[in-house]
């Protein structure tokens, strides 16, 4: 028999605990990342002064590939909550690993890219779009660094052998906050390189 | 389970590339701004349904995500008259 743990027991929500700290930990992150993104919208529209940088100088095949590697991160993500569910302990480790692995790829292009656009003369002091861009992708970075501690400490957790397949539930909440980031990644990119 | 995951993912994948695409169009200013919107809250929507369970949730986690929601919208949509549209 498996100890449950009082964090799953009966609640009156019927929403175990965890969860529901996770989403109003994720609604609280909605609303600073929110915060950011408002001010840079309303600003970039209502400055007289909100230059934007040509296109070329921005690397959008880079931001490209780093959205594709995030994508890769979160369906690699649920892929492991989804083997756990179906008592794959090893496919848990397996994609559990490769989505770290996809973060730590994330933050390497993402520090490539950072220098490479100081060189251009868009740094965050340059002028508002760099300020917005470099405080965004900033918080968002630190975010993904988060997102990588949380799913090594599930993974360790993992190889430990911790999770089964009625006890999954923090493989659950740390993909939650995975998904986040790579939503928060999936608005950035658009606003930031596209537009 | 796995194959609605893999769906989404290539669902995701392809509008990642389209997004892409379209901003080399050189569309205007409101149709690009329209196409990059779009395609990211479809993109969004997709993670936080299926990635998230959001589809598969009790109410009370819809009303505390769409209270949030609902906030930034205000941050957003409120201020912009104010500047001119």
């Amino acid at each position: 028999m498996i100890h449950q743990p009082e964090a799953i027991a009966e609640t009156v929500t019927g929403i175990p605990n965890g969860k529901l700290g996770m989403w109003v930990f994720l609604a609280s992150e909605v609303m600073l990342f929110g915060g950011f993104i408002s001010s840079y919208v309303v600003l970039r529209t209502g400055s007289s002064f909100f230059p934007i940088p040509a296109k070329e100088l921005l690397g959008i095949p880079l931001a490209t590939l780093n959205t594709f590697v995030l994508i890769t991160s979160s369906v690699t993500m649920v892929l492991a909550l989804d083997a756990i569910q179906k008592a794959n302990q090893k496919g848990l480790i397996r994609n559990l690993a490769i989505t770290i692995l996809l973060g730590f790829c994330f933050l390497a292009i993402k520090s490539y890219e950072y220098p490479h656009k100081w060189h251009e003369g868009i740094t965050i002091s340059s002028n508002l779009f760099g300020s917005f861009y470099f405080t965004l992708t900033g918080l968002h970075g630190l975010h993904v660094i988060g997102g990588i501690a949380f799913n090594i400490y599930i993974l360790v957790n993992a190889i430990k052998g911790c999770y089964t397949q009625d006890h999954y539930e923090r493989v659950e909440y740390a993909g939650l906050y995975w998904h986040f980031v790579d939503l928060v990644w999936i608005i950035l990119f658009p606003i930031f390189y596209l537009l | 389970m796995k194959k609605t995951y893999l769906i989404v993912f290539g669902t995701l994948a392809v509008l990642t590339l389209l997004t892409v695409g379209v901003s080399y169009l050189h569309l205007n200013r409101a149709g690009a701004i329209t196409v990059a919107l779009l395609v990211a809250g479809i993109k969004v929507s997709l993670i936080a349904a299926f990635f998230m369970h959001l589809k598969f949730e009790k109410k009370v986690i819809h009303g505390i995500f769409y209270t949030a929601l609902f906030f930034v919208l205000i941050l957003l949509f409120l201020i912009l008259p104010d500047i001119g549209f």
